[in-house]
């Protein structure tokens, strides 16, 4: 114990530290500098490195030419996009299908969260937990082939219950009408993440102060009073986290497999997201320059709405992420 | 005051019957889709299509699992799918601790800026397209190590996401253990071996089955990027492939070669479908409720802020 306090008593190290010349600092950290430089290398190649493919949304790409020998063409491939009214419905269906994604995956986590929470019984609970963590990890693949056949009108379950319960006369092409397709986007996605987003929620409940809620019993509140008054703005700042994180993700169009797998040529002009365009674009017709100048404008907005998030959250007084 | 207690004893019986009820619809909704298929999958093929097959098969068979493992192609697909799946995780583990540890160094001078260019990754994307060339300038094009390598589609050797857990379960635990370890003499990659690496094993199997499920679950690099070497095929993808016979008009209309031919003895493309379905989903659904108190508790971790 002495030894310690004279350890820190001792003043020679703090001032020679912050003296300390750069290229020496470096040699004495070498080694974890070391060991994170195959992993930030490997980040930079693969994460950042295509950056350079974004001079083709400036370019009218030809394959089978340098890209240093491409024509320049400015921002015509981004003020074609934005004038294109394909690119139009394509924007409007990407953020519909966020935003219904969105905001049916916040309400459905968090109200499972807190009807699990009421639930006293551990074994029980944990059952239930267990079981509602399981669509999280079938893979995309699985999960639309398990809704489109729950849809059919062979045999699908949907249609079968709802006939059964008079609640429709005669089966419906589900994956065929537009109309439905949003809907269908969102209630996959609830139906694959609900229990997983639970986990959160559930922390974030455990974690309030018990006494609020002994004083708030104090005061007479309810079951339902103290979900409101205690448990719902205790778990605030967490469901603030989660909304900025998700904002930034809101051109993802609630997901790409499920459009890719369940839209079809029925349902395309609702299907079709960016990412969805993008692979259109660049894969299949060949026009890189347009796929690319897409991508961008999915990258950059998404930053931007983040940030945005992110400042707004700060002036409200909220947690915020960065 | 007869009324008041009344109340407040039949309220929570009323509350909790009905939650139970809901409880049992979400166990119900969430387990029939999955129960359907294994019932079809272990019904005879022929028989199925006469419909009413719910969650218990009406002619028990295993001639659809005999299918699947006989066609040489998908029985080829499982075992690569399990190599990616095995290496993809083992080197994507040990990166990410060994990144995540030199980010938990408080006096680590460039941990600012390896944490923020990993954390942008979670919201930066360069895009398929100048991605899909990158790819093909390194020669990558329809190699295993594109597996291994390709960053996005849930696949890749590091998320940032699970650098954070990691990196924040390393700060739950004692300082004094490194520091003693440096005053012994062991460098940073000693005490990350020796005494970092052996702690944090929940955590790492935390993110071993997270990487593991994304390697194990994704498609998207083998369309993009391997669909010409049938070899490549991954089980996801020969999934696609029987799928997308049915379900979508996107993909190719292609039949396994097995499905077509033994029509004729009792076995559907239904049939096949939900067979691999199983096939592709059970390794991870037997493992994952045994690792169920550790992801808990690790995407807790990774919820905490900087």
């Amino acid at each position: 114990m002495p030894q310690q306090i004279v350890h820190k008593v001792e003043p020679t190290p703090q001032p020679a530290r912050r003296t300390e010349p750069y290229w020496r600092k470096m040699v004495r950290q070498r080694q974890l500098i070391l060991m994170s430089l195959p992993m930030v290398a490997y980040v930079v190649l693969f994460a950042y490195g295509p950056i350079w493919g974004w001079m083709m949304a400036f370019q009218q790409y030809k394959p089978g030419f340098s890209i240093f020998d491409q024509k320049w063409v400015g921002f015509d491939q981004f003020r074609f996009l934005i004038m294109d009214e394909g690119f139009t419905r394509v924007l409007r269906n990407t953020i519909a299908m966020s935003v219904i994604s969105l905001v049916l995956s916040f309400v459905t986590a968090i109200g499972l969260a807190l009807l699990l929470n009421e639930i006293k019984k551990t074994g029980i609970k944990r059952i239930i937990q267990t079981i509602s963590y399981l669509p999280h990890f079938l893979s995309w693949i699985i999960v639309t082939g398990l809704v489109s056949m729950s849809l059919s009108t062979e045999g699908g379950i949907v249609n079968i219950v709802l006939v059964k319960l008079h609640l429709i006369n005669e089966p419906i092409v589900w994956l065929s009408e537009g109309k439905y397709f949003w809907g269908i986007v969102g209630a996959t996605n609830v139906w694959k993440e609900v229990g997983w987003n639970t986990i959160i929620y559930l922390a974030a409940i455990a974690s309030v102060d018990p006494s609020l809620y002994e004083a708030a019993e104090m005061d007479g509140a309810g079951r339902y009073r103290k979900i409101w008054n205690v448990t719902l703005p205790g778990i605030r700042p967490v469901i603030v986290i989660l909304l900025i994180l998700n904002i930034g993700w809101i051109l993802n169009g609630g997901g790409f497999e499920i459009q890719y797998f369940l839209g079809n040529g029925q349902v395309l002009d609702y299907s079709e997201t960016i990412d969805i365009f993008v692979l259109k674009y660049g894969l299949r017709i060949g026009n890189y320059s347009l796929g690319v100048a897409a991508g961008i404008f999915k990258t950059v907005v998404s930053i931007i709405l983040l940030y945005c998030a992110n400042v707004i959250a700060k002036r409200l007084g909220e947690e915020r992420l960065i | 005051m007869q009324t008041t207690i009344k109340r407040s004893r039949t309220e929570p019986l009323v509350f909790h019957t009905i939650n139970y009820l809901f409880m049992l619809f979400v166990i119900v909704v969430t387990l029939y889709p999955f129960l359907n298929t294994l019932a079809v999958s272990l019904n005879a093929g022929l028989d199925t299509t006469r419909g009413g097959i719910y969650v218990w098969p009406r002619e028990w068979t295993l001639k659809n699992y005999d299918a699947v493992f006989q066609d040489g192609r998908v029985f080829h697909a499982f075992w690569v799918s399990v190599a990616r799946t095995v290496i993809g995780t083992v080197a994507g583990v040990f990166l990410t601790a060994m990144l995540a540890y030199t980010i938990s160094r408080k006096e680590y001078m460039y941990r600012k800026f390896v944490t923020l260019i990993f954390v942008l990754t979670m919201y930066f994307s360069a895009g398929l397209i100048p991605s899909y060339f990158l790819i093909k300038d390194l020669h990558l094009l329809n190699t295993f190590l594109v597996y291994i390598l390709f960053p996005g589609a849930g696949a890749g050797l590091i998320s940032a996401f699970n650098m954070l857990v990691v990196r924040t379960y390393i700060h739950t635990l004692p300082e004094s253990l490194v520091e003693s370890a440096k005053i012994d003499g062991a460098s940073d990659f000693r005490v990350f071996m020796s005494v970092i690496l052996p702690l944090c094993a929940p955590v790492l199997a935390t993110i071993a089955l997270f990487t593991a499920v994304g390697q194990w679950n994704t498609w998207f690099d083998t369309f993009i990027f391997a669909s010409s070497r049938e070899n490549l095929s991954t089980l996801q993808y020969e999934l696609i492939r029987l799928l997308s016979s049915t379900v979508n008009s996107n993909a190719n209309p292609n039949i396994s070669s097995t499905a077509a031919k033994d029509t004729a003895t009792m076995i559907t493309p239904l049939s096949i479908r939900a067979a691999i379905t199983i096939v592709a989903s059970v390794p991870i659904l037997v493992v994952y409720p045994f690792l169920q108190r550790h992801f808990v508790a690790g995407l807790q971790l990774g919820s905490v802020k900087e």
